[in-house]
Formats: structure tokens, C-alpha cells, sequence
């Protein structure tokens, strides 16, 4: 049943977003790597007034084994106020649930009991196959006129070319490949926009032959993982303009556009440079009628010894940062950075864009390091912070350690384990929350993944006013 | 046209004008975008001329085929096509579609246009449109009567388009200018469910009168 006033958790303009009450639940996203056991979202207590706080209080397990959940996402947010396709009576309570190894997609009711969300849809593979030929359903946006959803491979036999599918908001069925018009776009992972704008912008990791089975050396010094960023028309659904960003800079992932409506540049995360093992975050910006993207933080490795490093990086003699993941505050102002490999979450003030100023740097896990958490210092720590989420008003920063099945167990072959922090953020400070570190059994033998916050979170919303 | 029925038109007229989906909202959002009232003003126009070739048509059609149908029959049938759209309003779960926010001020009025028939903006105003004066005796048929037919229609529309239009620009100021887009979490109401029982209303009215 539609409600009679707007879901009270979809805000007009980020400036009233940041004033949202803190989230009470997290969502995670935790798989099963042997898929012996099924998959599931994991429920945490994140209210610091509870006594469960920091803990998992509920799960749903999927019904199936090996989906290798990853990102999920909203059916409806705060893009539903947008004046042109207007639709603030619906509810915020279904996460939309691929499964990045099966192709499944999951429909998963948060609303009647928040701690114990119960399945309601089950997409098959044969459906994203046949209506929109793609496999490997990735990263979910909730659009004002229905649900995008990216996915990395082609379908009835092809390894690619990835791309958009849209559903439809209310049935959930696919209703077809978004793009008219893909032009040399080949390569999917992520994709955003700036919706006030009518600009789409898509990102490049590989097709599912080049990651399902790890990532493979030749690929990587071959230069042939994704290195570009794509423009399109929001409208028109047509691809307007590629920027490359070298072939150097391989695997760029993850898009986080600017939230206010009035501005268009984001930010876009590169995993490793094959010249010298850094990674960077570029800035994508207008420059005249076009776009461009300009290189604003570079990560260096980190030297090691190489009988210490795993075998895919050993030849280095250094840990690459691997940055995996990164996350925008909705008051664009700071800029979180998961550094995968060398186990480092570094924050940045990015109200000038063009220039991030280092703000704050917490070490968890790394390749080497194994920094420990302060709530159990003795224990070392495999992974590193990978997936980043924000609380809308900008005050807290969870982060999970795994990243991908097969990839975490080449950088870390003795077991990535499974871990989540919280970190408090404010202008002073960017510190780990001593109470709040679920890990190892607390996860069931699951690795998680994306957390998604109750009533919406940074990377979850987008707004049509200013 | 009677005085009731002329209250009815700006009552309806009114109560267009106040949904936000019915594009004040939008002519805010495209203001807000550049930071320019003039943009909120501009866009008015062309929104309140998308809602009046909506209800024109509508208006005209009817005006028409009541110069050569009998009224009550006119007022039969539609009044069941009003009811059964009102239904489908009510119980369909789609929603408008529409993709773009940077669009010229003729597709800001197709769009509006779009909107108004998709939500059965003129068929709402069918009771009003079949209360209205009588064509005269002896003229049923012929130039005159639908020349008359057209006139009416056109004043129907431009009398209600008025009212939508002053409500949906005071609206639209007032929010741009002072209230700010914090209000719409509180006071945005669901109208696509009392519109859809406006338009059973309006079509329940309809039969009534004529039978």
C-alpha cells in the first residue's frame, strides 16, 4: 500500500538529507566463497543505545548456494520526489539483491520485520538473460522512473558486452537493456549520474572470464582491464563520450558523482597502475562541452619483502594499495579511500575538488601489515578495508574486509577472514569505534561485503534540488 | 454557463494547479537548478499551456459531440469512461514515466501535456462540461451549433486553465522564494488517490444528473 505523505526517509536536496536520524540497522551482504552454505544479508544493531549494538541480530539466508552476493541497493529513494517522473507515495523496503556469481536477483522485504527480511522475489538468470541479455547483475541505482542495474557480462554465450538493464520499480521484472546507443563501450562495473543533469556515467572493470577465476597476471601487464570512463545521455540512453584515463591505470571502479544536483564532477577509484603498483582517484569534470578526468590523489606502493608477499604480487617486491572502493559524504565534502592491500582507510576533505587534502588515516589488516583492531589488539587482521559506506549525516563510516571471492584469495591466500568496523568522523577526528567490530564466527564463515544503511545512505540516494 | 458550474471549473482548476505533480514542482526544480526566479516564471506558461491543450481537447470533443448527440447520452458515456478511469487511477500501481530534467520550455509543455492526460485532467471537468447552458432550441444541428460548441470549449478550457495557472504560480513563488522544498516531506499528500476519486465522483455525478 502506497503511503499518504512521502516515505519520510526520501529528502529533496542532500542539504536536508544530512539532517536525517542516524540509521538504526545495517544490511550486509555476506557469501559463502565454497558455496557450500547459501548466501545471506546480515542484519546489524548499530544503534549505540542498544544492547545488541554491534552485533548481528538477524539473517536471511538465500535459498540457493553460490549466488556470491556483492552490492545491492533501495527500490525507491529520494530520487522519487524528481519533478518529472514524480512518485514520493511509494516505500523505501525492498532491497533489490544480484547475485554476482549466479546471476540470480533477489527481492528482499525489509519492512515487516526490519531484523528478519523475508525474500519475496526471486529473479532467475534465464530473465536478465532473455529480456536484457546480460548475466553478472552488479550495482543497483533506484532511478526517479525505475531501477537501473548494471552487470559485467553478455548472456546466451557471450563473455560481454556488460551493461544496464533496467526494472521495473514496482514488479521487479527486467524490462530490457537500457542502452540505445552503447558506442565502444565494452566493459561494465559501475554506473551513477548526475540526474539533475540528464548525464549517466559508467566505469570499467572486465568481463567474467577476465575476474570469475581471479585476477590473471597476462590481462593485467597486457594492459587489458578497464581503464576508461564512460559518458551518456541519461535520456537518450546514448553514449555521448569516452575518456580514457591511460592503460596504465587498470581497473577503474567505483563512480561517486557529486550529490548536489547544481554540480557535475565525481569521483572515480583506479585500482593499480601497472608502471609503478599505485593507485589513484580521478576527478571526472565539465571541461567546456566536454568531460574530462583529471588525476587528483595517486597512492603509492608500499615496499615489502617478497618471501612475505603472496605469489600474484611477489615478483613486485611491493604491496600495492588496491584502491577498491570509495565513498563521497553527502555534503561532498570528504572523500573515504579503501586501500585493500595495504590495509589503510584514508580520508580526504575534498571541498575543492580539484585539490583532496589528506584528513585522517586508519590501518585494518593489509597484506602485510595485519593491523589489528583496538577492540581485540592481538588479533591480526587479513583484508583491509575494502567496502565503504557513509551515514547520511556524515558522522559514521562502516567498512567490511572481503572484495571478491577468487581475488580474496590470491591476495590472501592464508584466509581473508571476515570483519567489520565502524569509524567516527567529524571535523576533528577520523577514529574506530571500540565497540563495534563483528568478525570471524559472528559472520557464520560468511565474508561480507556492501553494507547498506537503513532509510538510505551516501551511495544510495540522489537528489533532484539543491 | 452557469455560476455553479463556473465555481466548479476554478475550483478544479485550483486543485490542478495545486499538485505538485502537475509541474509547479517542476518549474521550481529548474529554478533552484540556475538559482533564477526567471526560469520559475518562465516555465509556468508553458506548463499551464501543455495542462490546457489537455483539457482543450477534451473540452472541444465534448463540445462537440453534444452539438450533434444528445446531451444525456453524452453525459451517460462519459460518465462511465470517467468511472472506469478513475478505477483504473486508483488501482493501477504504475507511474508517469519520464526521463530528462534539461529540457526546452516546448518539451516542458509536452510533458505537461502528457501529465495532465495521463492523470484524465479534462475528463474531470465532464459534469461541468455537461451541466453547461443548453444549445439553443431549433440550432441543434448545423455551423452555428458547432461553432457555439467550439466557443464553449474554449472558454471552459481557458477558465480553468486560469485558475490551475494562478494557483500553480503562487505556488511555485512561494516555495522558491520562502518556504523552501523542506515542506513537500510534510505536505505532499497523495493526490493521485483523491484525484482518482475525484474523477469517480465527478463520473458518479455525471450519470446521476443525466438519467
Amino acid at each position: 500500500m502506497a503511503l499518504w505523505k512521502p516515505d519520510p526517509t526520501f529528502y529533496a536536496s542532500p542539504r536536508d538529507a544530512v539532517s536525517a536520524p542516524p540509521e538504526g540497522l545495517a544490511y550486509v551482504a555476506a557469501f559463502d566463497r565454497t558455496a557450500a552454505k547459501p548466501d545471506a544479508i546480515a542484519v546489524l544493531d548499530v544503534d549505540p543505545g542498544s544492547d545488541a549494538y554491534g552485533t548481528v541480530v538477524g539473517w536471511t539466508d538465500m535459498p540457493y548456494t553460490g549466488d556470491e552476493l556483492h552490492h545491492f541497493g533501495w527500490n525507491a529513494c529520494s530520487s522519487a520526489l524528481c519533478p518529472y517522473s514524480p512518485h514520493p507515495h511509494v516505500e523505501r523496503r525492498y532491497l533489490i539483491v544480484p547475485g554476482l556469481r549466479s546471476s540470480r536477483i533477489y527481492v528482499i522485504d525489509t519492512k515487516d520485520d526490519p531484523t528478519a527480511p523475508k525474500i519475496i522475489k526471486t529473479l532467475e538468470p534465464g530473465e536478465l538473460a532473455k529480456r536484457a541479455g546480460y548475466s553478472r547483475p552488479h550495482t543497483v541505482h533506484c532511478g526517479p522512473e525505475g531501477l537501473y542495474l548494471t552487470a559485467l557480462g553478455g548472456a546466451n554465450g557471450q563473455d560481454g558486452p556488460g551493461g544496464i538493464a533496467l526494472l521495473d520499480h514496482t514488479s521487479f521484472d527486467v524490462l530490457g537493456r537500457w542502452e540505445v546507443d552503447r558506442g565502444p563501450q565494452y566493459f561494465a562495473y559501475d554506473a551513477w549520474w548526475h540526474i539533475a543533469h540528464d548525464v549517466l556515467v559508467t566505469s570499467e572493470w572486465g568481463t567474467p572470464s577476465m575476474i570469475e577465476d581471479g585476477v590473471v597476471g597476462e590481462l593485467l601487464l597486457g594492459r587489458k582491464y578497464g581503464h576508461a570512463l564512460h559518458f551518456w545521455d541519461l535520456r537518450k540512453r546514448r553514449h555521448v563520450q569516452t575518456v580514457d584515463l591511460g592503460d596504465e591505470h587498470q581497473m577503474a571502479l567505483e563512480l561517486r558523482p557529486a550529490h548536489d544536483p547544481t554540480k557535475q564532477y565525481g569521483f572515480a577509484g583506479v585500482v593499480v597502475s601497472v608502471e609503478d603498483l599505485s593507485a589513484s582517484v580521478w576527478l571526472w569534470h565539465r571541461d567546456g562541452d566536454r568531460w574530462a578526468a583529471t588525476k587528483v590523489i595517486s597512492i603509492p606502493a608500499e615496499p615489502a619483502d617478497a618471501a612475505a608477499l603472496p605469489p600474484v604480487i611477489a615478483p613486485f617486491g611491493a604491496v600495492p594499495p588496491l584502491i577498491t572502493d570509495i565513498d563521497l559524504s553527502v555534503d561532498d565534502q570528504w572523500l573515504y579511500v579503501s586501500c585493500w592491500g595495504t590495509g589503510e582507510l584514508k580520508r580526504y576533505d575534498v571541498s575543492d575538488p580539484f585539490h583532496p587534502v589528506e584528513a585522517g588515516s586508519v590501518r585494518l589488516g593489509g597484506i602485510t601489515g595485519r593491523a589489528p583492531h583496538p577492540a581485540a589488539p592481538d588479533l591480526p587482521l587479513a583484508g583491509g578495508p575494502q567496502m565503504v559506506e557513509v551515514s547520511r549525516d556524515g558522522k559514521r563510516v562502516y567498512v567490511t574486509n572481503s572484495l571478491y571471492g577468487a581475488w580474496d584469495d590470491q591476495f590472501y591466500p592464508d584466509g581473508v577472514g571476515a570483519w567489520m568496523a565502524k569509524l567516527d568522523s567529524t571535523p576533528e577526528g577520523f577514529t574506530l569505534d571500540e565497540r563495534f567490530f563483528p568478525h570471524g564466527d559472528d559472520f557464520r564463515g560468511l565474508r561480507p561485503h556492501q553494507t547498506r544503511l537503513q532509510g538510505g545512505d551516501a551511495s544510495s540516494d540522489s537528489y533532484c534540488y539543491p | 454557463m452557469k455560476e455553479g458550474s463556473l465555481a466548479a471549473l476554478v475550483a478544479l482548476g485550483a486543485f490542478h494547479g495545486l499538485n505538485p505533480a502537475m509541474g509547479w514542482l517542476f518549474a521550481v526544480a529548474r529554478g533552484l537548478q540556475e538559482r533564477s526566479r526567471a526560469l520559475v516564471l518562465q516555465s509556468l506558461p508553458a506548463i499551464a499551456a501543455g495542462h490546457a491543450a489537455s483539457v482543450g481537447a477534451v473540452a472541444v470533443l465534448v463540445a462537440l459531440t453534444r452539438s450533434v448527440v444528445a446531451t444525456q447520452a453524452v453525459a451517460i458515456g462519459g460518465g462511465v469512461v470517467l468511472v472506469g478511469f478513475g478505477l483504473w487511477r486508483l488501482l493501477s500501481r504504475r507511474h508517469f514515466r519520464w526521463v530528462g530534467m534539461r529540457i526546452s520550455l516546448w518539451q516542458l509543455a509536452g510533458w505537461s501535456f502528457l501529465m495532465s492526460s495521463m492523470h484524465g485532467a479534462g475528463l474531470m471537468l465532464l459534469p461541468v462540461l455537461t451541466a453547461g447552458a443548453k444549445a439553443p432550441a431549433g440550432h441543434d444541428h448545423g455551423l452555428h451549433a458547432s461553432g457555439s460548441a467550439l466557443s464553449t470549449g474554449v472558454f471552459v478550457t481557458a477558465v480553468h486553465t486560469l485558475s490551475m495557472f494562478v494557483v500553480a504560480g503562487v505556488i511555485a513563488v512561494v516555495v522558491y522564494e520562502v518556504a523552501g522544498l523542506a515542506v513537500l516531506r510534510r505536505a505532499w499528500f497523495d493526490l493521485d488517490r483523491i484525484w482518482a476519486a475525484a474523477l469517480i465522483g465527478a463520473g458518479t455525478f455525471s450519470l446521476f444528473t443525466a438519467m
